[in-house]
C-alpha cells in the first residue's frame, strides 16, 4: 500500500473522532501564495500520490486556474497530520484571492473554523488581506498568521536581519488591528496573534519550508540559522532548511496546536450562523456537535463534476451522513436521495459509508440543493442564516448562442452556471430578449463564459462588457402627487438621501434588506440609534436593496389594504429607476399622504402601483436624479522609472492617484477609477510598462458619474435597452 | 357637446326614446363597456338597431388618452354606458372634467342595478345601506373593506348590495365566488357577522325577461349554480315582514326557472 492509500485508510478513522479534527480555510490577497502552501502541505501530509507529487498545484487542477496561474474555486482537500503522538485529521479549504472571486472566500468560511491568513512578506498587508480577515472573523473563524515569500526578502530585497524582523512585526501589528477591529467583542484580545506563542509562523511556500517560535525551541533551529541558509542561496542548502523545517509540519503544528476542532468552535460558532431554537433537539445536536443528533449541514459549494453531475460540498454540523439515506433541502418539497458521501483530496473524491458531525462533506444526489442550503432531516428545522457577500456584481455582458439550435440548452446551462457560482446573476433583458449575466468584474464573465464553451459545450457570442449603474437623489423631493389611471386614487410621495450611517449599515448586514420585515419594533430602535427620526423608524414598511420605503401617514382608512401594492410599487421602482431604468441606491421615500376611493374595486393594482410609481419617479425628478457608477481600487506595482506609464494610463481612464509609496526602486501607487474605464487595463498596462507592473484592484463601491457625463451616459444606457434616449420629466409623471 | 347615455342593464333595446334620438343627431358614438357590460346584446346589434357606428373605448382610452373629450368641444358626442351613466365614479370624472374645459354636458338616465336589484328581491330602497364591491383577489391585494362595509351596514340593520367584479379577459365574478369571498375576509378579520348561516339574495341578469332571484344561506350559495351573469347579491340586513313575505313570494315565483 502507498503512502496515500494509508493515510485515506486512516483519515476514514479519524473521521470519528471530533477532537482530532480541524476544519481550516487559507486566505490571502491574491497571488500571496495560497495554493502554493496549501499544496505543499497536502504533499507534506503524503495524500498526494507519488506521481503527482511535485507536479505544482493539485488544488488548481482546473483548466483555466492552471491557464492563468490564479485560483477561481475554492478547493478542498483533506489530511492526516500526527502531532505529539496522536494522528490528525485536516479538512482544508485553498480559497481564491483575487476580488471577483471573493464570493468563494466568503462562503468557505462559513464551513471552517480556522484560518491560515497567509501574507506576503515583501508586499505586506494589502487590501484583499484586510477583506478576508474581516470575512473570517464575521463568520468566528479563528485566523493564525503565515507570512510568506521570506525567500524572496532575502534574496532579492536583499533585506538585513534586523529589517526583516521589523517588517515581521509590521505584519503582526497590522493583522492584529484588523483583528481587534473585526473579531466579536469576546474574542478581539484571545485571538491576537503572536510570534512567541506559535500563532505566528514565516517561511517560503515556494521552497517548503517554515519557521515558528515552538518549532525553533523544538528543532534547534535559530533566526540565524535560517537567514543564513537561505542567504547561501544555493539549491542544495534550501532543501536541507526544508528537510530540516518542513513547511507543512511546523503549519499543521501551528493549526492542531491553535485552532479549534469542531466541538469547542460550534458551541459559540452556531449561534452566530443559525438563529432557531438552541433548546430544539438540532440546536443542541449541532451546539455540542452531535453525531447521534439529526442531520444538519450546511452546503457551501457546488461542484459540477464531469462524471458525477452536482456535487454538494458544506459542513455537516451535527448528525451522520450515510450514502442512500434521503435528507431535506429546507425549502423544498421533496427529499433528495443521498448517493454518494465522501470527502475531498484535491479533484478527487474519496467515497465513504458514512460520515460525522464536524467534517467537511461532498453529497452526489442532492439535486435540489444550491450554496446556501441547509440540509436536514429535521422536519422542522430552521434554515441556517444566509452568507451574505459584501459586494455585488457590477459588471454584465449580453449572451446569444452562436447557433440558434443551442438556444434551449443555453438557457438551462446559465441556469447551472448560476447554481456553482452564487456570484453569478442571470437576467432576461425583456426589451431585447437577450441573456444578460452579470458578475463579480470583467475576469470573473470571460472565465465563467470560458466555462460555458468549455465545459457545457454551447457556442456563444457575448457583447463587450458594461457595467453595472445605480440610480440616486441629490437632495429631497416631493411631495409629488401620483394618481391611479381612474383618477379616484392619490398618492403623495417624497424621497430623500437615505442616512449614509444606514445605508452602511445595510451593507454590513446589521441591517437586513429584502424580505418581510420580521421584528419592526427591533428594526426601528437599531435605525433610530443609527440617526433616524422616530416617527420614521418606527414605519418602515420594506427595504429593497440600500433603500426604504416609509409610511409616514396617519389614520388614513383603507390605506392598509393598499400597502402591500404600495411595497410592490417601491419594488418596481427599485428595480428599475426613473433615469435609466437601473436599480436605485440610497433613496429614502417616504409615503406623507393618501387619498382612497371607497369601494375595494377602484383600488386594485391596476391602480395603485402605477400611482405609487408614478409619485415615487416624479418625487425623484424633483429631487435630483443622479447616476451612480461602481469605482474601483488599483495598486499597481512597478519600478520606479515606469511610473510615468501608469500614472498616464490611470488619468486616461479618469483616474485618479490617491497614494504613491516609494520602496527600493520599486513603486506602489494606489488610484482609484470607474470600472467602466478599466475594461482592457490588464493588456493595456502590460504593454505600457513590458510587463514589469504587478497589480490587483478592489471593488470600491459606487460613486456619483461626474455631472457632465451623466446625460450622455443616461442615453447610451437608455438605448441600449431599447429605451427613448433622453429620460422622461417631471411632468410627465404627474399626469 | 358631451352627451352621456344610460343603456339600461341588459338589451340594447332597452335605451330611452330621448337617448336614441341623441345617437341620432351625434356626430360621433363611443362606448365605455369596462366597468359594466350589457349581457343581452352585442355592439354590432347595437351598431344595427341605432343605425350608427358605434367606436368601443379601453380603459385606457378612457382613463387615460380622453381623445373623445377633445372632439366634445366643437362636435356632438355621444358617450355610452351600461345602466345609469353617473353611478360610476369615472363618469363623474368625465363630467366634471368635460365642464372644465367649457364643454356642454347632457345626461340622459337609465335604470340602475342600484334600484333595480332591491327591486326584483322586493326589498325596500331606502333601507339600504353603503353600498359595495367584491373584487378578485390578486397577489398583495386581499381587500376587507368589503366585508366591513357590510358589518357597518349590519349593526345599523341596514341590506347590503354587493356589484361582483368584471374583469377584461372575460371573467365575470357569480355569487359562489363572491360568498367565499367574504367568508374568508371574515375570518382574516376573526369576525362572525358574516357565517356560513348568513342569509344572501342573488340577482342574476336583471333587465333581461328571465331575471334569477335566489335567496338562501350562504352554505347553499356555495353550492348553487346561478346560470349567466351578470350577477349581484345581497345580504340583508333586518327584514321589514312586508320585505319577508315579497322575497320569499318572488323568489318561489322564479325558482322554477333557475338553471
Ligand atoms: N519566491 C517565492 N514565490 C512564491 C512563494 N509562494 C508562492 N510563490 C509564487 O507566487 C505566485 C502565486 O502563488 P499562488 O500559490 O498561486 O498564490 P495564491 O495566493 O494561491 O494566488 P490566488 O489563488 O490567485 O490568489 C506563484 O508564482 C508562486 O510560485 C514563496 O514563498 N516564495
Ligand atoms: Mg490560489
Amino acid at each position: 500500500m502507498g503512502r496515500k492509500e494509508d493515510n485515506i485508510r486512516k483519515a476514514r478513522e479519524i473521521m470519528k473522532q471530533r477532537e482530532k479534527i480541524r476544519n481550516i480555510g487559507i486566505a490571502a490577497h491574491i497571488d500571496h501564495g495560497k495554493t502554493t502552501l496549501s499544496d505543499n502541505l497536502i504533499a507534506g501530509a503524503g495524500m498526494m500520490s507519488e506521481e503527482m507529487a511535485g507536479k505544482q498545484l493539485v488544488l488548481d487542477y482546473d483548466e483555466q486556474e492552471q491557464a492563468r496561474g490564479i485560483t477561481i474555486n475554492a478547493a478542498n482537500a483533506s489530511m492526516v497530520h500526527d502531532y505529539k503522538g496522536d494522528s490528525y485529521l485536516i479538512n482544508l479549504i485553498d480559497t481564491p484571492g483575487h476580488v471577483d472571486f471573493g464570493g468563494d472566500v466568503t462562503r468557505a468560511m462559513r464551513a471552517v473554523d480556522g484560518a491560515i491568513v497567509v501574507v506576503c512578506g515583501v508586499e505586506g498587508i494589502m487590501p484583499q488581506t484586510e477583506t478576508v480577515i474581516r470575512q473570517a472573523l464575521k463568520e468566528r473563524v479563528k485566523p493564525v498568521l503565515f507570512i510568506n515569500k521570506v525567500d524572496r526578502l532575502i534574496n532579492e530585497l536583499k533585506v538585513t536581519p534586523e529589517e526583516m524582523q521589523q517588517r515581521f512585526v509590521k505584519v503582526v501589528t497590522g493583522v492584529n488591528k484588523l483583528i481587534a477591529r473585526y473579531a466579536p467583542d469576546e474574542f478581539k484580545k484571545e485571538w491576537q496573534v503572536k510570534i512567541e506563542d506559535g500563532t505566528v509562523a514565516f517561511g517560503s511556500a515556494y521552497h517548503n519550508w517554515a519557521i515558528s517560535v515552538p518549532f525553533m525551541k523544538k528543532s534547534n533551529i535559530s533566526f540565524k540559522d535560517i537567514y543564513e541558509y537561505n542567504q547561501k542561496g544555493d539549491k542544495n542548502a534550501i532543501k536541507e532548511l526544508a528537510k530540516k523545517s518542513p513547511i507543512h509540519q511546523v503549519l499543521l503544528d501551528m493549526v492542531i496546536e491553535h485552532l479549534p476542532n469542531p466541538i469547542e468552535a460550534q458551541r459559540y460558532r452556531i449561534p452566530n450562523i443559525w438563529k432557531g431554537d438552541p433548546e430544539s433537539p438540532v440546536g443542541k445536536a449541532m451546539l455540542n456537535c452531535d453525531p447521534n443528533g439529526p442531520v444538519a449541514m450546511m452546503v457551501t459549494k457546488i461542484i459540477i463534476d464531469p462524471h458525477a453531475g452536482e456535487v454538494a460540498v458544506g459542513r455537516l454540523f451535527s448528525g451522520k451522513i450515510k450514502k442512500g439515506q434521503e435528507l431535506r433541502v429546507v425549502g423544498m418539497p421533496n427529499k433528495n436521495r443521498v448517493q454518494q458521501v465522501a470527502f475531498s483530496v484535491g479533484a478527487d473524491r474519496i467515497q465513504v459509508d458514512e460520515i460525522d458531525a464536524g467534517n467537511i462533506v461532498s453529497l452526489v444526489g442532492i439535486k435540489d440543493a444550491v450554496s446556501g442550503s441547509t440540509l436536514t432531516t429535521d422536519p422542522g428545522m430552521e434554515a441556517f442564516e444566509e452568507m451574505k457577500h459584501y459586494s455585488e456584481p457590477v459588471v454584465t455582458v449580453a449572451l446569444e448562442a452562436k447557433h440558434m439550435k443551442d438556444l434551449p440548452k443555453l438557457v438551462e446551462v446559465l441556469r447551472s452556471v448560476a447554481k456553482e457560482d452564487p456570484s453569478i446573476q442571470v437576467e432576461i433583458n425583456q426589451e431585447t430578449g437577450e441573456h444578460l449575466m452579470s458578475g463579480m468584474g470583467e475576469l470573473h464573465l470571460e472565465v465563467t463564459i470560458y466555462r460555458i464553451e468549455h465545459e457545457h459545450g454551447v457556442e456563444v457570442k457575448s457583447s463587450p462588457p458594461i457595467v453595472v449603474y445605480r440610480e440616486s437623489v441629490e437632495h429631497k423631493g416631493g411631495p409629488f402627487e401620483g394618481k391611479s389611471p381612474n383618477k379616484h386614487n392619490r398618492f403623495y410621495i417624497e424621497v430623500e438621501p437615505l442616512e449614509p450611517e444606514i445605508v452602511d449599515a445595510i451593507h454590513e448586514g446589521t441591517v437586513q434588506s429584502g424580505g418581510k420585515i420580521k421584528d419592526s419594533k427591533a428594526l426601528a430602535k437599531q435605525l433610530e440609534e443609527l440617526g433616524m427620526k422616530r416617527d420614521e423608524a418606527k414605519n418602515v414598511k420594506a427595504i429593497r436593496g440600500h433603500n426604504m420605503f416609509i409610511d409616514v401617514t396617519k389614520g388614513i382608512q383603507y390605506l392598509h389594504e393598499t400597502m402591500e401594492l404600495c411595497i410592490q410599487a417601491f419594488e418596481e421602482v427599485y428595480n428599475g429607476g426613473p433615469l435609466a431604468s437601473e436599480k436605485l441606491m440610497g433613496v429614502k421615500v417616504k409615503l406623507v399622504d393618501a387619498k382612497l376611493h371607497e369601494d375595494s374595486i377602484h383600488r386594485g393594482p391596476a391602480q395603485v402601483i402605477p400611482a405609487v410609481r408614478n409619485a415615487i419617479y416624479g418625487a425623484m425628478c424633483q429631487a435630483g436624479r443622479i447616476l451612480l457608477e461602481p469605482m474601483q481600487k488599483v495598486f499597481i506595482n512597478v519600478p520606479q522609472e515606469l511610473m510615468g506609464s501608469v500614472t498616464r494610463e490611470m488619468q486616461q481612464r479618469r483616474g485618479t492617484i490617491i497614494d504613491i509609496q516609494q520602496e527600493g526602486d520599486m513603486t506602489t501607487v494606489v488610484a482609484k477609477a470607474p470600472v467602466a474605464e478599466m475594461f482592457g487595463f490588464a493588456g493595456a498596462i502590460r504593454s505600457a510598462t513590458g510587463g514589469r507592473a504587478l497589480w490587483s484592484t478592489e471593488n470600491s463601491g459606487f460613486e456619483r458619474v461626474p455631472r457632465e457625463l451623466q446625460p450622455k451616459i443616461v442615453a447610451q444606457i437608455r438605448t441600449r435597452k431599447g429605451l427613448k434616449p433622453e429620460p422622461y420629466d417631471e411632468a410627465y409623471y404627474a399626469d | 357637446m358631451l352627451t352621456f347615455i344610460g343603456l339600461g342593464l341588459y338589451g340594447a333595446e332597452d335605451i330611452s326614446i330621448k337617448g336614441l334620438e341623441a345617437i341620432k343627431n351625434a356626430d360621433s358614438v363611443y362606448l365605455e363597456f369596462y366597468t359594466s357590460n350589457l349581457m343581452g346584446t352585442t355592439v354590432e346589434e347595437m351598431e344595427l338597431i341605432y343605425c350608427k357606428k358605434i367606436k368601443p373605448l379601453s380603459r385606457h382610452e378612457v382613463e387615460v388618452e380622453r381623445k373623445f373629450l377633445e372632439e366634445a368641444g366643437d362636435r356632438n358626442v355621444v358617450f355610452l354606458t351600461a345602466g345609469d351613466p353617473m353611478v360610476a365614479t369615472t363618469h363623474v370624472d368625465l363630467r366634471t372634467e368635460a365642464m372644465k374645459r367649457g364643454i356642454e354636458v347632457r345626461i340622459i338616465h337609465n335604470a340602475s342595478i342600484l334600484t333595480v336589484a332591491p327591486g326584483l328581491l322586493g326589498l325596500q330602497a331606502y333601507k339600504f345601506g353603503k353600498t359595495g364591491s367584491i373584487p378578485y383577489a390578486e397577489e398583495n391585494f386581499r381587500p376587507t373593506t368589503p366585508y366591513e362595509v357590510l358589518r357597518d351596514n349590519q349593526s345599523m340593520g341596514m341590506h347590503t348590495l354587493f356589484l361582483l367584479d368584471i374583469k377584461e379577459d372575460g371573467r365575470y365574478m357569480n355569487p359562489s365566488e363572491a360568498v367565499v369571498l367574504l367568508l374568508e375576509m371574515g375570518k382574516k378579520l376573526e369576525d362572525e357577522t358574516f357565517s356560513e348561516n348568513s342569509l344572501v339574495c342573488a340577482v342574476s341578469r336583471a333587465g333581461s325577461d328571465n331575471p334569477g332571484i335566489w335567496c338562501g344561506k350562504a352554505s347553499e350559495a356555495l353550492r348553487t349554480d346561478f346560470g349567466p351573469p351578470l350577477h349581484c347579491i345581497v345580504v340583508p340586513g333586518k327584514l321589514h315582514f312586508m320585505e319577508e313575505e315579497a322575497l320569499q313570494r318572488f323568489m318561489n315565483s322564479t325558482s322554477d326557472r333557475q338553471v
